[in-house]
């Protein structure tokens, strides 16, 4: 068992495409609401053999994409400030903010460093005690036991020069947040496997319960993914709303109770501006008082003017709210491309535009 | 940036700091979110930590529910 190729057998593959033909009838809107399920469906073509009654669309599944323009103006801010060090994930690097991005300013001068952890953060805390080190705390819930943990550990250690920006953001919250915008009509969720690995399948029973939406909580492979529309086609079928876990594999219908237990301790749900969205209730985590001495919203006086809004003719907004698909922007392939990108779905390798651009629009 | 690969562990160390191998390469993870994990153990890795250990068991059962897609006769 190697947990990868047992499941891209292109043949079983095929049989699961000719089971979705045969049980869909009535046409149904799928939406995935993780960008890593993006890519999966277009590197594998996916969407090009979904039969006519199944569209697939994408959502807000990417923790680079939804970050508001004036977090990242806070976090820029932050990093220029004298005897700072800002430590961040590679994605956030190249991101457009209202009036720069991280990987210019970095250019400039500013110390900003990009780990792989944030363990190698807590490091580069541990290795230069005259610098402030600030991490720019972005992701859903896959991520943030990572952040929690690094927050933790800086106190076991007491290293007084680190501290987060937190700005981790929550799945369910966002996807009740576009069935009550209305725009779409959808008739199941594609629900991430890795959010869930952490939370479990809990957190959506109220999305199939008082929104009547399928949901299914998938893993990344072709054939899970397969699988899991097939689910979602039965469940539409039958007119049925209840949450099925076929990513068992990693989901345990409890999540994982280690990470879980380590969010509680060290950060409490807030209100959170998502790009393309607005304020969403309590769809974020920021730090409780007591770790206040870690929190760079606390620590720093942060002074930015107001953010501007997205581009012009960027449809990224759009794109997440699954509105629009990316080929429908009049930027995208033209203006707006991963070399070039002019909005942050086509920065992130798992933003919708880029998973279109690269593998092909279908 | 919620990808997560599944991952063997080789070794763990006295701080939860384990080796685990990807397609042959080994890199290093924290098993702080996985405290139970333990040396042969397949885990699901996200930005240097274990987030969760793979049920070989359950995985067997998805196949078998896959492969039963093969036997619905045409």
């Amino acid at each position: 068992m190697k947990y990868l190729s047992e499941y891209r057998d292109p043949v079983l593959a095929q049989k699961v495409i000719e089971n979705i033909k045969k049980i869909s009838h009535t046409p149904v809107n799928l939406m995935e609401v993780c960008g890593t399920h993006t890519v999966t469906i277009s590197k594998n073509g996916i969407r090009q053999v979904m039969p006519k009654t199944v569209t697939l669309l994408s959502g807000p599944g990417c923790p680079v994409c939804v970050t508001a323009n004036e977090d990242i103006d806070k976090t820029i801010w932050l990093a220029r400030q004298p005897g700072v060090i800002l430590a961040t994930f590679g994605d956030m690097m190249k991101v457009p903010s209202s009036y720069s991005n991280l990987s210019a300013e970095k250019a400039e001068g500013v110390d900003i460093r990009v780990v792989y952890s944030t363990l190698d953060a807590l490091q580069v805390a541990d290795d230069n005690p005259d610098k402030k080190v600030i991490f720019f705390g972005v992701g859903f819930e896959t991520t943030s036991p990572t952040i929690a943990l690094s927050i933790l550990e800086a106190r076991k250690r007491k290293l007084k020069n680190y501290s987060v920006l937190a700005r981790h953001k929550l799945i369910p919250p966002a996807m009740a947040a576009l069935l009550s915008l209305g725009e779409v009509k959808l008739h199941g969720f594609i629900c991430p496997g890795h959010v869930s690995t952490i939370i479990g399948s809990k957190p959506y029973e109220f999305i199939a319960e008082e929104h009547g939406i399928p949901c299914v909580i998938s893993g990344f492979e072709p054939l899970d993914v397969l699988q899991t529309i097939y689910m979602l086609v039965r469940q539409a079928e039958n007119g049925e709303a209840r949450v099925e876990v076929q990513y068992k594999r990693s989901v345990r219908p409890e999540g994982n109770t280690t990470a879980l237990k380590i969010l509680d301790e060290v950060f409490e749900v807030c209100d959170a501006d998502w790009r393309g969205i607005g304020i969403i209730p309590n769809s974020g985590f920021k730090l409780k008082e007591e770790y206040s001495d870690f929190d760079a919203d606390k620590i720093f006086d942060v002074d930015v003017p107001p953010p501007k809004d997205d581009p012009p003719g960027c449809s990224c907004g759009e794109i997440l709210r699954g509105v629009k698909f990316p080929y429908q922007c009049k930027l995208f392939g033209k203006a707006c491309t991963p070399e070039r990108p002019i909005g942050p779905c086509m920065v992130s390798s798992e933003g919708a535009c880029a998973a279109y651009y690269r593998y092909g629009t279908g | 940036m919620c990808l997560g690969i599944p991952a063997k562990i080789v070794k763990i160390d006295e701080r939860q700091i384990a080796d685990i191998e990807i397609g042959g390469i080994v890199r290093k993870a924290s098993l702080q979110l996985v405290p139970e994990a333990k040396v042969g153990d397949y885990v699901i890795a996200h930005a240097g930590f274990a987030i969760q250990i793979l049920d070989e068991k359950e995985a067997q059962e998805t196949l078998k529910l896959l492969e039963a897609f093969s036997e619905i006769p045409e």
